[in-house]
């Protein structure tokens, strides 16, 4: 069952790049629109019968294997939405019919490397799949060839080929010590090593290359011109998952089933965390530039999301979790308002705007949710999630780090009230007394997913009996 | 053993060549040089399939693909060329530096220990590799191929409109 979640997208790009005319490319959205509702449907309901049954013939002729568990369902989920709202954001913002159709291509291909990433135990195949997911937002991210979002991508290309090289230097160093590069022989040769030099190396590299995907402080250089320059369906995607998944996601996988908790890697995230959740927060608040504002909220944010997993115990590694889709909803969201915000005005220039609720209600109402939602506000998801992290702190005795958390919150809200100020309340600006709300279609994703970010929260027992229970256990 | 250190040693020359050179053209065939010193490598290490594909790949095919594209764009001027490549010398002076300092860390440093022979490794032929026990890397390999021909319609297309 799992290989079907990367065969069928694959069959169908073939499918539709058949020269079969205009029929193909119309049927385009509806066949990306289908397949990630399916992936949500699956990763939501996750039955087990429906996961484990392998449907051996398929997997045989094709020789894949892959597996899936309780975190796996979590990121599959998040990747089916913010995939899905990508797509519906890309069919309002890009005009030509034929960029649209290349669009959604490369959108499915980069879902096909994401879900690879989710579903592999092997550590070159999970390179592979980073390379599939790295490559096609690459050319996402130069899609409308303009100087500016050119350059983003370059920055991305020479920031990913360094990560590249540390991860292959560490999948050989790791081969040449294990023999292997199953996620289970490594753990045990790790374990049987008696951390010799060598191996310590190699998971430092890996850890770094890492870090580097996930566009972490000292290594985030590429992740705001990227963000921010990108086409608006790609800024969604790119903040809302690509980099979650290529570099957040792996770093939880790998540490928690694979490196282990060590002393060193504990506090390399741990540090690592705190001094992106800070300096993120910081520089979000000296932009005036609403995308790049939010590119830098997205440092911040994974900052919690790797310094809850630095704490190393259980709670912290569920909190982190937690974040990981709280951030992937509520980022994706805000991106969707700055994407409505810029289609209707033309500018993401926040010092140009002013009083933009009055006539984009929706977008207003739903960038206020995303924005509280952001800042650890109760009872919306994101407080949930901060302040499992923030305890985790506080209980693995990193009460410095627990009380710089906290402080960073307090900046968030800073940040985004005054965006949200800037934007949406005061007097509306001359220039934009004719704007509109944007189309139904558009404002109706806002809508979902701040109906996600305040149901994630308000039941938040039940989901957390659902979904995060077992990894406590 | 001498001639492997001066295989290493041209391949470093090669790569630093590739990056510091004016030319693009020069640059490619630096590169299609520097693949050749590491298939050379390949087969001193006792693989030659993999020294086959570098020199078949890398070497031939990647540099005839650079060659064309280079051939078909409108080449700098004498004053622009001389410009470009003071300005890239002052930005990479410290290229070289950081190569002989590591090539000097490294060699007279010891082989660590805990680095073993991989016998599966030797026992497996290509065709075992890629099509049983990798099948799943060759199928990301199919899709990065893919992504790649998206690539070139979406970024060299020119749009007809315009």
């Amino acid at each position: 069952m799992p290989s079907l979640l990367i065969l069928l997208p694959l069959l169908g790009i073939i499918v539709l790049n058949l020269p079969l005319g205009n029929i193909m490319r119309r049927a385009a959205f509806s066949f990306a629109f289908c397949l990630f509702l399916i992936q949500i449907a699956l990763a939501v309901f996750h039955y087990p019968g429906l996961w484990t049954n392998q449907l051996n013939a398929v997997d045989t002729f094709f020789k894949v294997t892959f597996s899936v568990d309780h975190l796996s369902f979590i990121v599959l989920l998040s990747i089916g939405i913010v995939s899905l709202t990508s797509l519906v954001v890309g069919r309002y913002t890009i005009k030509d019919d034929n960029d649209r159709f290349n669009f959604i291509n490369l959108l499915i291909i980069a879902s096909i490397g994401m879900c690879g990433i989710v579903m592999v135990r092997d550590i070159f195949s999970l390179y592979v799949f980073l390379e599939v997911t790295a490559v096609s937002a690459f050319i996402l991210i130069a899609f409308e060839k303009q100087r500016p979002a050119l350059e983003g991508a370059f920055k991305y290309i020479v920031m990913s080929a360094i990560a590249t090289v540390m991860m292959l230097s560490a999948i050989a160093l790791i081969l040449l010590t294990t023999g292997d590069t199953s996620f289970d022989s490594i753990r045990q040769a790790l374990f049987a090593s008696n951390n010799n030099f060598i191996v310590k190396l190699a998971v430092g590299l890996f850890v770094c290359g890492l870090f580097i995907k996930g566009g972490l402080v000292p290594f985030h250089g590429w992740l705001p011109d990227a963000y921010s320059e990108a086409p608006s369906a790609v800024s969604v995607l790119l903040a809302g998952i690509i980099t979650k998944v290529s570099g957040i996601y792996t770093l939880i996988r790998l540490v928690t089933a694979v490196f282990g908790f060590t002393v060193g890697i504990k506090s390399a995230l741990l540090l690592i965390g705190i001094v992106s959740m800070l300096f993120g927060a910081f520089a979000a608040l000296t932009q005036n530039n609403f995308k790049r504002m939010l590119a830098y909220s997205s440092i911040s944010q994974v900052g919690y999301i790797i310094a809850g997993l630095g704490t190393g115990i259980a709670l912290g590694v569920v909190g982190a979790i937690f974040h990981f889709f709280n951030h992937a909803i509520f980022k994706s969201l805000l991106f969707v308002n700055s994407a409505a915000v810029e289609k209707q005005t033309g500018t993401t220039d926040m010092n140009k705007m002013g009083g933009l609720s009055q006539n984009m209600p929706i977008t207003g109402a739903t960038s206020l949710v995303g924005f509280l939602s952001t800042s650890g506000i109760p009872p919306l998801a994101g407080f949930w999630s901060k302040l499992m992290i923030i305890i985790a702190l506080w209980m693995s005795g990193h009460y410095a780090y627990a009380a710089i958390a906290v402080l960073t919150s307090v900046l968030t809200l800073a940040y985004l009230l005054t965006m949200q100020r800037k934007v949406f309340f005061g007097k509306l600006v001359d220039a934009f007394k004719n704007i509109k709300e944007t189309e139904a279609g558009f404002a109706a994703v806002a809508i979902i997913l701040a109906l996600l970010t305040i149901g994630v929260g308000v039941f938040f027992p039940v989901v957390f009996n659902i979904y995060l229970k077992a990894f406590v256990r | 053993m001498i001639l492997d250190k001066l295989l290493l040693i041209a391949l470093v020359f090669a790569a630093l060549w590739t990056v510091m050179t004016r030319s693009l053209l020069k640059a490619a065939l630096g590169l299609a040089v520097t693949s050749a010193m590491i298939a050379i490598v390949l087969f001193r290490l006792d693989s030659p399939l993999a020294g086959v594909f570098e020199l078949s790949v890398c070497a031939g095919l990647i540099t005839a693909v650079f060659i064309s594209a280079i051939s078909l764009m409108k080449p700098l001027t004498h004053k622009e060329t001389i410009a470009l490549s003071k300005a890239r010398i002052k930005r990479y002076w410290f290229l070289p530096v950081i190569i002989a300092a590591v090539a000097c860390i490294f060699s007279k440093s010891a082989i660590p220990t805990g680095i073993r022979v991989l016998p599966q490794a030797v026992e497996l032929n290509v065709q075992e590799v890629l099509w049983n026990s990798r099948s799943l890397d060759l199928f990301g390999q199919i899709v990065i191929v893919l992504a790649g021909v998206f690539g070139t319609v979406i970024l060299f297309r020119e749009n007809n409109k315009k």
